[in-house]
C-alpha cells in the first residue's frame, strides 16, 4: 500500500519509522492480504494504527494497545488483589453461609418457613398460595436445591446491596457534587454489559470462590437502591424540612425521623428493581460458577440439551414472577403518610 | 417602653451568585430591585429593614406576594443567612450564634406555623404536636400531656390518633398552632399562617389567635398578604414593598395617615367604620354639642355611629378603663369615614396607577394552592 508510503517520505519522516525495524509480527490485515493474494490496487484503506504500521514501523499495532491494557491491568492486579481480597471475604462467607443453610434445612422446615416469610411480608393470600404452589412445583420436578441455591444468592446479595447502597444514596442526596461523580458512575455501571463485569472480576479472585460472582452481582444491582434513596430523600417535601429545621432538628434527627421514613415507598421501589436484577445476574454469574438454576440453563446451551435449559429458564421466570409479586404487594403495604386510610 | 424582643436593624438580603459584590450597589448606589435585577443578575430580596418588635405584641408584616416577608420572617430563625445588618433577640445578636446555640434559640425560643402547615405526614396529630419537647428529648409522658393540653385548646381532643392527611386544611393548621403552643416559646412566627384557608375558618382562627394571645402574651410575627386580617390583628404594622419597609405604625395611624400613595392605595377601600377606634379620633375639650351618650376607646367607629344615632350635632363621649378619656363630635364622624381626607385623594389613586398597584389590589380570596 503505497499511498501512505509516501506520505512518510514526503514528510520526511521515513528516517524515524525505519530506525528501529525490527522484524513485528505480521497484523491480522497483513496475513490475510498474503493469503488472499496481493494487493487490492486502488481502494485506500482507513488510516487506522495496522495500517501506519505497514507504512511506517514507528507507528505502534493496535495489538500493542491491547496488550499494554492487559498489562497495566495485570501490573496493579497484585495490589488491587491484596486490597480486595481480605475486604471481600466475608461476601464469600456469606455466600457460602447462605448456600449451606439453603441446601441443608430439610424442605419440610424450609417451605413452610419461605410461605411465611412471604404471607408476612405481603398479607395476600393470593400471593402467598401462589409462593407455596411455585416451590410445591420446584419440589415435583427436581428443582428445589437450584431453584433455593438461587434463591440464597439473590437473598444475600441483595441484603448487601441494600446496607451498602442506602448510605451511599444518602450521601448523595446529601451533597450535589457527591451526586454530580456518582451519577456518571452508576450509569456506566447499569448500562456495561453483564459480562464485561466477569472479565476483571475472574483475573482477580479464583473462579472456585463465590465472592466472585457476589460482587458482579452487587455491582450490577446495587444501582437502583443507590438512585432512589438519593432520589427519595430530594423528594422529601421542602416545606415538611424546613419545619423540621426551623423547631431545631439535628440532622441525625431529619434524617431518622423525616427524611428515611418518607422516602421509604422509593427506596422500596428501589429493592425490588435491585431483586430483580441480581436474578439477571445471577443466572449470567453461572459462567463464572455460581451454582442454581443458570447452571442447568449453561448446560442446555453447552450440550444442546434443549428441555434441560428450557425448563430451567421456565424456573427462572417463576422465580422472577414471585420475588416481584412479594415485593411489590411489600412495598403497596407502605404508606407512611397514609393516604389510603 | 421596655427594649424590644426582637430587633432587626438595617437588615439587606441579596439572592444570586455574588450578593456581596453587589451590596454597595444596592445600599450606597441606592438601586432598586428591577434594575438590579436587569443590570446585575441578582434578587433584592430584602432593602435596610429596621424594625423593633415589642415583647407580647403581634407585630403584621404585610406586602403582596414577592414584597420578601418570607425571607424577612425567615432570617428572625436563621432559616435565610443575611448579606448585611443585624437582628437581636433580647439584645443577643442572632448572626452571632454558632450552630449548637442556634439550634438552642430553635429549640427553646421561637416556634413556627406555616402557611401549608408543614406538618410531618408519617406522625400522628400527636406525634406532630409534640415535636418541638420530642426533639429537646423530653420524656414521652411529659410531651404528650403537653401535647394533648394544647390539642385541647384548639379544639382537637379526640384526634390525636389521625394523621394531617386525614383532616381538613383548617384542622391541619390548628394543629400547627399547637404544635407551636407545645413548643411552649416566647416566640411565635406565623408566615401567612391563614392564607391557605377559607375565609370563615380563617375568621375563626384569626379569633382562636386572639383569644390566646389575651391569655398567653406572646411575642408573635405574623405575616399576611390580607390587610383586613393585618388590621384585626396587629398591634404593630409594618408594610412592605419590593423588599424595603413603606410604612410602620400602630394600624390605626397607618389608616389615617397612609405615608405614600401606595398605602393610600392600599387602605383605599376598606371598611373603616369597622377598623378605625374611638380613640384613634377622639379629642380633648368641652363637648360643643348636646352629649347623647357613650362609648368605650377600644371600640369601633360603627359603635359610634351607632350611638350617635345618624345626628350631626351632637356630642359622644368616650372613655378608657370606665374613666373619661375624650370626646367626638359626631360631625366630625364623617370626615374620618373618608379616605384622603386631606384632598389629595384622587392624586393619590393616581400615583398609585402609576406605580401599577391597583387599587383592589388587596387580596382577600386565598390564593390557590
Ligand atoms: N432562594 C431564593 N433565590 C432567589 N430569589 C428568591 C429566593 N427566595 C425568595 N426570592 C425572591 O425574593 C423575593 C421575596 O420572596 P418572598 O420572601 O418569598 O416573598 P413573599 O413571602 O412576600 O411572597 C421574591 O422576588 C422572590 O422571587
Ligand atoms: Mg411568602
Amino acid at each position: 500500500m503505497p499511498s501512505y508510503d509516501r506520505i512518510f517520505d514526503r514528510l520526511g519522516l521515513r528516517d524515524w519509522c525505519d530506525a528501529d525495524a525490527s522484524e513485528a509480527p505480521m497484523s491480522m490485515a497483513q496475513l490475510l492480504a498474503k493469503s488472499s493474494g496481493g494487493e487490492e490496487g486502488g481502494a485506500l484503506p482507513f488510516p487506522s494504527l495496522d495500517t501506519l504500521h505497514e507504512a511506517c514501523d514507528a507507528i505502534p499495532q493496535t495489538r500493542d494497545m491491547t496488550l499494554s491494557v492487559e498489562q497495566g491491568f495485570l501490573a496493579i492486579k497484585d495490589s488491587l488483589k491484596f486490597v480486595l481480597d481480605p475486604l471481600t471475604q466475608p461476601l464469600s462467607w456469606m455466600l457460602e453461609a447462605a448456600l449451606w443453610a439453603f441446601t441443608a434445612t430439610p424442605w419440610w422446615v424450609l417451605i413452610p418457613l419461605l410461605v411465611w416469610v412471604a404471607w408476612v411480608a405481603t398479607r395476600k393470600v393470593g400471593i402467598t398460595v401462589f409462593v407455596a404452589v411455585v416451590f410445591v412445583f420446584f419440589g415435583l420436578i427436581d428443582h428445589l436445591d437450584v431453584a433455593l441455591q438461587t434463591l440464597s444468592i439473590i437473598f444475600v446479595c441483595t441484603g448487601l446491596s441494600v446496607l451498602l447502597g442506602v448510605p451511599v444514596g444518602i450521601l448523595m442526596s446529601r451533597s450535589d457534587r457527591m451526586q454530580k461523580v456518582m451519577l456518571p458512575i452508576l450509569d456506566m455501571l447499569q448500562t456495561l454489559p453483564s459480562f464485561v463485569y466477569l472479565i476483571p472480576l475472574i483475573f482477580l479472585f479464583s473462579v472456585t470462590e463465590p465472592k466472585l460472582y457476589g460482587i458482579a452481582i452487587i455491582l450490577y444491582a446495587i444501582v437502583p437502591v443507590i438512585r432512589l434513596t438519593d432520589l427519595g430523600i430530594r423528594l422529601v417535601d421542602k416545606d415538611v424540612i424546613e419545619a423540621a429545621n426551623a423547631f431545631g432538628m439535628t440532622d441525625r434527627q431529619k434524617l431518622f425521623g423525616v427524611q428515611l421514613p418518607l422516602a421509604l415507598p422509593n427506596i422500596m421501589a428501589g429493592v425490588n428493581q435491585t431483586i430483580m436484577m441480581s436474578l439477571a445476574m445471577v443466572v449470567i454469574a453461572s459462567l463464572v460458577s455460581a451454582p442454581g438454576l443458570g447452571v442447568l440453563v449453561l448446560r442446555g446451551i453447552r450440550n444442546l440439551e434443549l428441555g434441560v435449559g428450557l425448563v430451567a429458564g421456565f424456573g427462572i421466570v417463576l422465580l422472577a414472577v414471585m420475588l416481584d409479586r412479594c415485593s411489590k404487594a411489600a412495598l403497596q403495604r407502605i404508606d407512611p403518610t397514609h393516604e389510603t386510610d | 417602653m421596655t427594649s424590644p424582643k426582637i430587633r432587626v436593624r438595617n437588615l439587606y438580603k441579596i439572592f444570586g451568585p455574588d450578593p456581596q459584590r453587589v451590596l454597595p450597589k444596592v445600599r450606597d448606589g441606592g438601586i432598586g430591585k428591577a434594575e438590579l435585577m436587569e443590570r446585575h443578575g441578582h434578587v433584592l430580596g430584602l432593602r435596610d429593614i429596621s424594625i423593633d418588635m415589642q415583647a407580647g405584641q403581634i407585630s403584621v408584616i404585610m406586602g403582596l406576594s414577592g414584597s420578601g416577608k418570607s425571607t424577612l420572617i425567615r432570617h428572625l430563625n436563621r432559616l435565610i443567612e443575611p448579606t448585611a445588618g443585624e437582628i437581636l433577640m433580647d439584645g443577643q445578636d442572632v448572626m452571632q450564634l454558632d450552630e449548637e446555640s442556634l439550634r438552642r434559640l430553635r429549640r427553646r425560643a421561637m416556634s413556627m406555623v406555616f402557611q401549608k402547615f408543614a406538618l410531618l405526614p408519617h406522625n400522628t396529630v400527636l406525634e406532630n404536636t409534640a415535636m418541638a419537647p420530642r426533639i429537646r428529648g423530653d420524656a414521652r409522658e411529659t410531651r404528650e400531656a403537653e401535647a394533648r393540653k394544647w390539642l385541647d385548646r384548639v379544639g382537637l381532643s379526640g384526634f390525636e390518633d389521625r394523621y394531617p392527611r386525614q383532616l381538613s386544611g383548617g384542622m391541619q393548621q390548628r394543629v400547627g398552632i399547637a404544635r407551636a403552643l407545645t413548643a411552649d416559646t416566647e416566640i411565635m412566627l406565623l408566615d401567612e399562617a391563614f392564607s391557605a384557608l377559607d375565609p370563615l375558618i380563617r375568621t375563626d382562627m384569626q379569633d382562636l389567635l386572639l383569644e390566646l394571645q389575651t391569655e398567653l402574651h406572646k411575642t408573635i410575627v405574623f405575616i399576611t398578604h390580607d390587610l383586613d386580617e393585618a388590621l384585626k390583628l396587629a398591634d404593630h404594622l409594618v408594610i412592605l414593598k419590593d423588599g424595603a419597609v413603606v410604612q410602620q405604625a400602630a394600624p390605626q395611624q397607618i389608616v389615617m395617615r397612609p405615608a405614600d400613595p401606595y398605602i393610600e392605595a392600599f387602605v383605599g377601600d376598606i371598611n373603616r367604620a369597622r377598623v378605625l377606634r374611638a380613640g384613634t379620633i377622639a379629642t380633648t375639650g368641652e363637648p360643643a354639642g348636646a352629649v347623647i351618650g357613650e362609648v368605650d376607646w377600644h371600640d369601633t367607629l360603627e359603635d359610634v355611629i351607632r350611638v350617635a344615632e345618624g345626628r350631626s350635632d351632637a356630642t359622644v363621649m368616650v372613655s378608657r378603663d370606665g374613666k373619661a378619656a375624650g370626646k367626638i363630635e359626631t360631625r366630625d364622624l364623617l370626615s374620618a369615614l373618608i379616605p384622603y381626607a386631606s384632598g389629595r385623594g384622587d392624586a393619590a389613586r393616581a400615583d398609585a396607577s402609576r406605580a401599577s398597584i391597583p387599587v383592589s389590589a388587596r387580596i382577600t380570596t386565598p390564593p390557590v394552592v
